[in-house]
């Protein structure tokens, strides 16, 4: 179910490290359920550095805002410009077309350390 | 029915005034004249009193019916607190009086209601001094954090950080924000529902300016160890900020400034029975422990030594201003009424009531809904949709829906954000058994339809002018401006 391709967080975020070194992050499928139709998303400014564990974009639903953090650090590459008129991407496609943003300058290494699907999926399992 | 601009009838009036005599733009540079006619709706004086009679039958308030909004304490306010606000000797008094010279003897009355308001609030929660000046919860919070700003600039503290429950009201981290810090999560412990102190310890340090916590916290639990977060707190010279929001459910038991608090907010609106939301303005009064007395907001009421009061500006570490003249006078009026109307003894009923009501509630409600924290709560709780969600697909919003055809106002949904499918029920003392009973028996029906004919509580409700208005379109695409 889960893409394998990529790695997760507790925090439910996901990166991607993409052939060119850079790494996408989005939510995963779990927490644009939970957070209910998405509404307004906040992206950062491209070239802003963020640490790994600080915010680095903010997503609203009609029920919360949510803070969403980097699981890498990393300088910020690109951001999803389409989520601006569209935010609802992240509700139909979190894993595809509702990418956040890119991070370029990242260590790859420290995205190893993080949760892969199958681990992932069982702390899904234990919040329930 | 449709909104006003829609009955305008060109030419059409209430009231005829005579023909002016006075040239029209006499002695108006033509800068200030307005081009054009101002766009207001033309109606008859009797088609305007139906307009809003309709409006006000559509209503529904606590005058109408239940309403249980978790941790807003939407308590009866008792009448005659209006008729002591529209006393003429308050309600014609200008605000201005007591800055005029020799002129704050003439307000010498208004002013001994602040000042006994304030004295009273004190007593009550055990702080050494208060402003009333505040004009809502969120004001309070943010001219208490300033207060903790100036306190650790004073000091020559150099601190970035404040400290917040994850179950907190969301104005308090913006509040915090707002005074310029940052804010940090503190996790609440699962098995308990209170603040968990490990976590605490391991997040505090020397960069914390502050500990913002509510108590009983926005679940409804009273987190027994305040005193030893105020420790710990103090040992970094942190402050502890209590949000007062939930002080309806401990007066006469439990004093925040006997625990350690350095200062606090209290929602006049709620916990002292003055209008709330639409029906009126609100009020926070600050109090402070003795070291942040000094930097409470100015103007300040004083009772000179002739027994006379006066508001004194001369407070040279004061935060400043924060309110026009002295914060909504006529709702410190209502609550200074209110508390002179149940005295000492009342005011601890009034908790004990409202503790006793929830916990009524919450007994008869936790076998039909699931209740995530199974413990005595205090004047509010927390139900979770959870089982109904998973069982039949019937959510929170669903049930709040369905309350609505059945004659409640809806508990508090998604909040706090800590329990999926969240319903958080605060029945307050004014109720009656009764009333209860009805409430419990709706809440009973709906989990029974829940199962067998979710269908039905998808369409609720069905009784209002409105059903599910589109939240998701309204927030992506608002527009508030009706088309002139």
């Amino acid at each position: 179910m889960l893409p394998t391709d990529r790695k997760y967080t507790k925090s439910h975020e996901w990166i991607k490290i993409e052939a060119d070194g850079t790494a996408t992050i989005g939510i995963t499928d779990y927490a644009q359920g939970e957070l209910g139709d998405i509404t307004f998303v906040e992206l950062p400014e491209v070239g802003e550095r963020k640490p790994a564990g600080e915010v680095c974009a903010e997503v609203e639903s009609v029920k919360a805002a949510s803070d969403i953090y980097a699981p890498v650090s990393g300088l910020v590459a690109a951001v999803n410009e389409d989520l601006d008129g569209s935010p609802e991407l992240v509700n139909q496609s979190p894993f595809e077309q509702g990418w956040l943003l890119r991070l370029s300058e990242v260590d790859a290494s420290a995205a190893d350390q993080l949760l892969d699907a199958a681990a992932y999926e069982a702390t899904l399992r234990e919040a329930e | 029915m449709s909104i006003i601009f829609a009955k305008s009838v060109a030419g059409r009036r209430g009231v005829r005034p005579p023909n002016s005599d006075v040239p029209a733009a006499a002695g108006l540079p033509p800068d200030y004249l307005r081009q054009t006619e101002p766009a207001l709706c033309e109606l008859s004086e009797l088609d305007t009193v139906r307009h809003f009679t309709e409006l006000s039958r559509r209503n529904f308030g606590l005058d109408s019916g239940f309403y249980p909004l978790g941790s807003c304490t939407m308590k009866y306010n008792p009448k005659i607190l209006e008729k002591v606000a529209a006393l003429p000797g308050f309600a014609n008094l200008h605000p201005l009086l007591p800055q005029l010279r020799q002129g704050g003897m003439l307000a010498q009355g208004a002013l001994r209601v602040l000042h006994d308001l304030e004295q009273w609030l004190a007593e009550l929660t055990g702080m050494a001094g208060y402003t009333l000046q505040p004009l809502a919860g969120a004001h309070g919070e943010l001219t208490g954090m300033m207060i903790v700003a100036a306190y650790h600039r004073d000091r020559g503290n150099r601190k970035a950080e404040v400290l917040i429950p994850d179950e907190a009201h969301g104005t308090n981290p913006s509040s915090a924000a707002i005074a310029g810090y940052t804010t940090l999560p503190v996790a609440t412990d699962p098995k308990t529902g209170m603040l968990d102190l490990q976590e605490l310890k391991a997040k505090i340090g020397p960069n914390t300016a502050a500990v913002m916590l509510t108590n009983p916290n926005t679940l409804g639990i009273f987190n027994t160890h305040i005193r030893e977060v105020a420790e710990i707190a103090h040992r970094h010279d942190a402050q502890v900020y209590y949000d007062g929001a939930n002080f309806n459910a401990v007066m006469g038991r439990f004093r925040p400034g006997d625990a350690g608090v350095d200062v606090m907010h209290l929602n006049l609106h709620k916990t002292f029975a003055t209008p709330h939301g639409s029906g009126g303005p609100g009020a926070g009064p600050v109090g402070v422990a003795a070291h942040l007395v000094d930097f409470l907001p100015i103007s300040r009421v004083v009772k000179r030594q002739d027994n006379t009061f006066i508001l004194d500006y001369d407070y040279p570490k004061s935060i400043g201003y924060i309110a026009p003249f002295y914060g909504n006078f006529a709702v410190c009026l209502k609550a200074c009424a209110y508390i002179m109307l149940l005295g000492a003894d009342g005011l601890r009923e009034v908790s004990e009531q409202a503790v006793l009501n929830a916990n009524y509630l919450m007994q008869r409600l936790k076998d039909s809904y699931d209740l995530p924290f199974d413990r005595t709560c205090m004047h509010e709780f927390v139900l979770s949709a959870k089982r109904q969600e998973k069982q039949h697909g019937i959510r929170a919003l669903d049930i709040a829906k369905g309350l609505i055809d059945r004659g409640f106002h809806p508990p508090t949904v998604y909040f706090p954000l800590i329990v999926p499918e969240a319903l958080m029920i605060e029945p307050t003392e004014t109720e009656s058994k009764e009333t209860l009973d009805r409430f419990v028996a709706a809440m009973r029906e709906l989990a029974e339809t829940a199962a067998a004919d979710p269908e039905s509580l998808r369409q609720a409700p069905k009784s209002t002018p409105v059903g599910r208005p589109d939240e998701v379109r309204a927030a992506r695409e608002m527009d508030v401006c009706h088309p002139a």
